[in-house]
Order: C-alpha cells, then sequence, then structure tokens
C-alpha cells in the first residue's frame, strides 16, 4: 500500500445539488466491509427471518381453533398472537401497541438517531437485499457504472434480464408472505399453487410484489427523501446530545489527498479519498454535515474506518457522536456521551407507563364478558295487571374454548322477575339458565317485570348479575329499570 | 398589471403575476411523477369507458363489456343471500310454530326474518319497537284482542281484522250507543263511571252503581259480566290497565257513543306462509306471548 485510492464520485444528492426539477442520477453504492456492515447483515437475516417465517409457526390451542402462532382471521373476526386471542371489541391493544411502537421510535431517535431508517426500516433491508442481488449479478460499483454507460448488448441485456428476475422472485415472495399471515399458511399455499386460492390473496401478492419491486428496487433512495414524512419528523425528537453518525471536521480538516511518507503534521486525518461517498446508498457526503437524506446506515463508518487502517490513523474519523461533541471537540473538551436527559426520560416514561398499562389490560383480560342492552322503543311496557316490563338485549362473550352454563339474576329492585325469551319452556328454573357455545358471542332476550307497587321512579338502578354455573365466577352489568312517570 | 413577467429574485423563477398579502406564485412546472400519474388516469378512464357503463346515450347509455350494474349487484346480492337462507327457510316451512320456538336454531333465524319482515310491513302502525299507538295495538304487552298464543297471532296476520280482503278476517262490531240511539248521555256518563270502576280507576260511585246496570243490559253479552272481554267476540278486557284509545274518561264515553273498529290488512295474500310464520313467532317473543 503506497497509494489512497481516490474515488472520482459526486454526491448526487448534496445540498448544493438539489433540484427538483432534475432528473434523479442513479446511486451506485460500493460495497464495504466491517462492524456496521456485520450488524446490519445480521439485522436483515434476523428482520426478513420474522417475516418469512413467522407464519409458519404453528401454536396449538385445542380442537376448533386455528394452530397457526399468528393470525389475523377477518371472517371469524379473531387475531391469534401465540398464547393471546384478540376479539374485534378489544382493537384498543392494537392501538396500545402502535403507541408503544411510535414512543418506542421516539425513544430510539432521541437517544441514537435514525437508527431505525438505517436498520430496521422494510425499506432499507429490502433496497440492501436487491442492492446484493445487483452487485451478485452486476459486479461491485465500477462494473456497474460501466454496464449502465455501455450500449445495449446481450450480456448487458442478459444481466438486466437476471438482474430483474431474481428481483421479482424475491418480490413476489415478499407478497407472497404477507397473505399467509390472514390464512392458514400450509393451506394457502397448496392453494396458491394448484390455482384456486381466493382472487383477493393473488390481487394482495400481486399489488405488493409490485410496490416490493418498485419501492426496494427502483425508487430505493428516493422513497426515504422524498416519500416518507419520517426525515421531516425526525428532527423534532433529537437534540443536540443525541448519537448520530457524523464527521468529526476538527480531526479530519484541513483535508487533502495523502502519500506514503507524507508528514501528517499542518493537515487532518481526512484524506479526501471519498470511500465515504462510494459507499452511501443516499448520494450524500457526510462531511458535509447533517443532512436530511442520511438514514445513518453507518456504511460511511466502515469505509472511513478501513481507510484509516490502512494509512495508521484512528478509526472513528467518520463516527457515532452528538453534534454537541462536535461542538466540545471544537473548543478541544473531551466529548461525552450523555443518554440520560429530559427528553429521553419523557420518553421512557410514557414508554413505561404505556407498556405497563397494555400488559396489566393484557393480564386481566377476562375470558368472560356481557354486554347489555336496554330496549330503547318501548323503554318499557304497561301490562294488564299494571306491572311494568323492561326488554333488554342480554350479550354473553365466551372468550374461552369451552361450552359454559350461566344463570342470570338481579339485585337492586324488589320482587323483580327476569325471563329469558325462548328459553322457557326449556327449564323450569325459577332463575334463567342459558348455555354459550365455546369462543361465541350469544345474544338473548331478556325481560324483566315488576309490580307497579315496587315502582319508585321513572328510572331506577338496577344490576344484572351473570354467574358462571361451574366456577362461580360473576360478571356484574349497572343499568336501568324504566317505568312511567310517578 | 404590467405585461412584463415577474421573475423572483430569489430563486430565478418566473412568477404567475398573481400577487397576494406580496407573496407571488412561482411558476414551476409541475413534477415529472405528478404528470405521469395525471397521464396514467386519463388512459385509465378510457378503458373504464369500455368496461363499465359510462356514456349517456338518448334513451339508454353504453353498458359496457362486462355487463355491470349496481342493480344487477344488487339482484345478485339478494339472489345469493336468498340461497344462502334456502335451506333454513324450507326447515321453516315444514315446522310448526311450536317447533320453532323451542329449537334455538330455527328461533334464531326466525326472529331475524320475523324482525325485518316486522319493520317492513308492521311498524308503520305498530311502531318501530311493536309498542303501538292510539288505535293500533301495542304488541309487547299480555292484552290481545283476538288471542296471543302462536296460532292465533298467525291468524291473525294472516288474515287481519275489518278488512274487505279476506272473509276469514276477524270482525266484531261494537254499536255506537249515542248514535245508534241506544242510550242517552246520562246513560252514557253512567257506564263510563261503571267501566272506570270496573278497571280500578277514579270513579263517582253513584253513578258507577246506576251505570252497572246499563252495563248488564248492554254489555256483558260481550265484554262479560267483570268486564274481562270476549277473545272470540273481538270484545276487548275493559277491567285492566291496557286502552287501546285511552282509558280516560273523555275516551271511554267517545267509544261507547260512536264505536270503534280498527282495521288490519290481511297479510296472507301479500306474504308468503314462512314470512308469516317468521312474523307469528317473532310478535309472540316481544312478550306478551301467551
Amino acid at each position: 500500500m503506497s497509494h489512497i485510492e481516490q474515488y472520482d464520485v459526486k454526491p448526487v444528492n448534496k445540498k448544493e445539488e438539489r433540484n427538483l426539477y432534475k432528473k434523479r442520477v442513479k446511486i451506485h453504492p460500493k460495497r464495504v466491509n466491517g462492524t456496521f456492515r456485520s450488524l446490519k447483515w445480521g439485522l436483515m437475516i434476523f428482520t426478513l427471518g420474522i417475516y418469512y417465517v413467522t407464519p409458519w409457526l404453528r401454536w396449538d390451542r385445542g380442537p376448533g381453533a386455528p394452530d397457526q402462532a399468528v393470525l389475523i382471521d377477518f371472517p371469524a373476526r379473531r387475531f391469534y398472537f401465540f398464547f393471546i386471542e384478540i376479539w374485534p371489541q378489544e382493537i384498543y391493544y392494537l392501538a396500545g401497541l402502535l403507541i408503544i411502537a411510535g414512543i418506542g421510535l421516539f425513544l430510539v431517535t432521541s437517544l441514537v438517531g435514525r437508527a431505525w431508517c438505517g436498520y430496521a426500516c422494510p425499506q432499507t433491508v429490502w433496497t440492501d437485499l436487491f442492492l446484493v442481488v445487483e452487485r451478485f449479478v452486476e459486479g461491485d460499483r465500477a462494473a456497474r457504472i460501466r454496464l449502465d454507460k455501455a450500449p445495449i448488448s446481450i450480456s448487458k441485456a442478459t444481466k438486466k434480464i437476471i438482474k430483474f428476475g431474481l428481483w421479482t422472485v424475491i418480490s413476489i415472495g415478499t407478497g407472497g408472505a404477507w397473505v399467509f399471515y390472514y390464512a392458514d399458511a400450509p393451506t394457502l399455499a397448496m392453494q396458491l399453487i394448484n390455482f384456486d386460492a381466493p382472487t383477493i390473496a393473488y390481487a394482495t401478492i400481486g399489488v405488493l410484489s409490485f410496490t416490493t419491486l418498485t419501492l426496494g428496487g427502483l425508487m430505493r433512495e428516493q422513497v426515504c427523501t422524498y416519500m416518507c414524512p419520517w426525515p421531516r419528523i425526525q428532527a423534532v425528537m433529537m437534540d443536540e446530545e443525541s448519537m448520530t453518525v457524523t464527521y468529526r471536521s476538527t480531526r479530519g480538516e484541513p483535508r487533502s489527498a495523502f502519500r506514503k511518507g507524507d508528514s501528517w503534521d499542518q493537515r487532518g486525518d481526512c484524506v479526501d479519498c471519498k470511500a465515504c461517498v462510494v459507499a452511501c446508498p443516499m448520494g450524500i457526503d457526510i462531511r458535509d454535515g447533517q443532512q436530511m437524506e442520511c438514514i445513518t446506515c453507518a456504511l460511511c463508518i466502515d469505509a472511513c474506518d478501513n481507510i484509516m487502517e490502512k494509512v495508521g490513523r484512528p478509526r472513528g474519523l467518520i463516527a457515532y457522536d452528538s453534534l454537541a461533541n462536535a461542538d466540545r471537540r471544537a473548543k478541544d473538551q473531551h466529548g461525552s456521551i450523555k443518554f440520560i436527559r429530559g427528553r429521553t426520560l419523557v420518553y421512557a416514561g410514557v414508554l413505561v407507563i404505556v407498556a405497563a398499562g397494555m400488559l396489566a389490560a393484557l393480564l386481566l383480560r377476562s375470558d368472560l364478558d356481557i354486554n347489555v342492552l336496554h330496549d330503547r322503543n318501548p323503554l318499557f311496557t304497561a301490562l294488564s295487571n299494571g306491572d311494568i316490563r323492561n326488554g333488554f338485549t342480554f350479550k354473553i362473550l365466551n372468550k374461552s374454548r369451552e361450552q359454559r352454563t350461566f344463570s342470570i339474576t338481579a339485585e337492586g329492585i324488589d320482587d323483580l322477575s327476569l325471563k329469558l325469551v325462548g328459553s322457557e319452556d326449556l327449564n323450569d328454573f325459577t332463575v334463567p339458565y342459558v348455555t354459550v357455545k365455546p369462543d361465541r358471542l350469544q345474544s338473548f332476550r331478556l325481560l324483566a317485570t315488576v309490580p307497579a307497587s315496587a315502582i319508585t321512579s321513572n328510572a331506577q338502578s338496577l344490576r344484572l348479575i351473570l354467574t358462571e354455573i361451574n366456577t362461580k365466577k360473576k360478571v356484574t352489568y349497572s343499568t336501568m329499570f324504566r317505568g312511567p312517570e310517578k | 398589471m404590467t405585461e412584463q413577467p415577474h421573475v423572483d429574485e430569489f430563486t430565478g423563477v418566473q412568477t404567475t403575476g398573481h400577487e397576494w398579502d406580496g407573496i407571488r406564485e412561482l411558476d414551476n412546472p409541475l413534477p415529472r411523477w405528478w404528470q405521469w400519474i395525471l397521464w396514467a388516469t386519463v388512459v385509465w378512464s378510457v378503458g373504464y369507458w369500455f368496461v363499465y357503463p359510462a356514456w349517456p346515450l338518448i334513451s339508454s347509455h353504453t353498458k359496457g363489456f362486462i355487463g355491470y350494474s349496481s342493480r344487477g349487484e344488487l339482484r345478485d346480492d339478494v339472489a345469493a343471500a336468498k340461497a344462502r337462507q334456502a335451506g333454513h327457510l324450507a326447515k321453516l316451512a315444514k315446522a310448526s310454530l311450536e317447533q320453532i320456538r323451542t329449537d334455538p336454531e330455527l328461533l334464531e333465524f326466525a326472529l331475524a326474518g320475523g324482525r325485518s319482515a316486522y319493520n317492513v310491513n308492521c311498524s308503520q302502525c305498530h311502531g318501530s319497537g311493536a309498542q303501538g299507538f292510539t288505535g293500533f295495538p301495542n304488541l309487547n304487552d299480555d292484552e290481545w284482542l283476538w288471542g296471543g298464543t302462536l296460532d292465533q297471532i298467525q291468524y291473525t296476520i294472516t288474515h287481519g281484522a275489518r278488512n274487505d280482503v279476506d272473509d276469514d278476517a276477524h270482525y266484531s262490531d261494537m254499536p255506537a250507543f249515542l248514535d245508534d240511539e241506544i242510550l242517552d248521555t246520562k246513560e252514557i256518563a253512567d257506564v263510563t263511571q261503571y267501566v272506570l270502576k270496573l278497571s280500578g280507576q277514579d270513579h263517582q260511585s253513584d253513578e258507577a252503581l246506576s251505570g252497572a246496570a246499563t252495563f248488564a243490559d248492554e254489555c256483558a253479552a260481550c265484554h262479560s259480566d267483570d268486564g274481562s272481554g270476549d277473545i272470540d267476540a273481538g270484545a276487548p278486557s275493559l277491567n285492566n290497565a291496557i286502552w287501546l284509545y285511552g282509558g280516560s274518561p273523555e275516551s271511554i264515553t267517545k267509544t261507547i257513543s260512536h264505536s270503534r273498529s280498527g282495521v288490519m290488512p290481511a297479510w296472507g295474500p301479500i306474504l308468503d306462509d314462512v314470512t308469516v310464520k317468521q312474523l307469528a313467532v317473532y310478535v309472540h317473543s316481544l312478550g306478551g306471548g301467551q
């Protein structure tokens, strides 16, 4: 090694170059190796693994229930997640999950900047995957640039066709995996192969394959810069102490080319090789400072560290650092990392509160619930002997996998009698008994009658109590008994 | 406004010449992607003309290749729903009313269909909650003019009351005691007081006493001696808290003087047998069924 190659590259999305009416210049990121690249490979395998494998995990819920670990069952209106089964009435769990995800994103961003964008966002992960394919077929940066510039030829066409073919396979696999979350995966897979799956399954795969190919293969960094709102929002989550990918200009400047044997006096560590620029998938120069385009993928860190090792300077010319530290270093002070700040404490606090609330709601979730609707019209019926009767729609939500039997009783009004419509001949009990099938909501019509003498006002408090016969478990519903004006 | 185009000094872009509070709009070209989408939608719309109904003609409209119409879609949906119900409807047709009432599955289906048929055909007179109005019976309570068993309700729905259509319709005709000059106003006032007494309301005892004799002569034949009525004669019970035309002295006087006779259509010729069955089970389930 005697000479550090200086790449002939322009950061195409540099602020000064930015023009909304300019045609997009394709970016050809060069492959780099290093700590962050390895981390990103790991995360790519992990996140893609979650996405592709999850629908195939099985979970035994007993007879009559689906055995798919994660299943969004729209026709039966159930959401299954391992040991959790959510009914449509409990959609607030989803709202809670989204709030947790949102606050979690705020917290992570205030701590380490756009880590989501750089490592975990599907757009980044799939773009990365598509780049692997592109590199595999067309070669690394220089070869790809040559190929794109070359006139059309059989070999160029072959490479492009192979690349798009592989991309299409990945895209169809991506769209295909999505539908397995909504139906029994093995069954649907066989249906898809035999072309007798529902049209909506093919349509969904088609749309998602198209968007995967377009967003991940063709549009790439434009999605992050122009379509995604997150880059614009992130600025308010971050402050000067947030860690982000930075170029240490105090150490790097003044930059100039370096030849072996050159003195390091009177110059910065930056050898102006532009390895950071060629590695950047977003087409910017990190040395220009913080930019909206930067997704903090940290590949420039790896690129620069490799160069620094070659020239025998310490790593970390480009590194995770805070903007406050940059100022401190400019004043010859030591840098320090402050993760505990008002902002991060607030985000963490809200996160803990919401997560604890949702966890408590989940743990205390009852497998039995009732909804009672008082008849609106008529509010009450006067009977021939002067008694007053109220009608109720009594809904029992049996969220367990067992058939259960309940009795219904009332409290709060003397001499009140209850009757279930349709069941009076089925049993001779003095209190109404009902049987509810497993995993079902069943609706009953309940009539409550009170003698005229017990009517004290036009609205009296009434508690309806559902008691499970076997377990003596009770659920109480407070409602009103309506009567004529007194 | 000058003819000279105005150029924005910061961006160097020509403005549209319009100015609002000192703000001028830059005359930038539309983004390329936006234009592409515009043209794509234009092309799409042309395809739409051929596939779907689109252009109005003098007396009709272009039909489109796939022959779609929202009315046709509704027709298909209704046919599909009917096909899905066919099994249950066949069972309902065979089952007796009592069998329907004691089979939870049939009952659920019959109640759903009955509720729907009730809302369409019956709610106009009897109210959306079957609560009734003056002159139109409340179907929730336990007083029945023509009987409250399943079979009686089915008969009433099928044949109706006092209509010209069905010879088997329920029929009763109370005399208009004043109009027909059977009783004078004093006698009617006395009978009114007696009827108030029968139903346990405030009344004048002396007048009720003389009204009792008139009641026995003129009314008891249909309404029974104790005023409990007679379903076979179509005479409502007078000794309870339920009044079809109101239980006030004025209303009772009016009823005795001029008579009342509500009419109910015969639904047998209008609705099919299964629907009538569903209606009977539904009305019975409202709470007053016997």
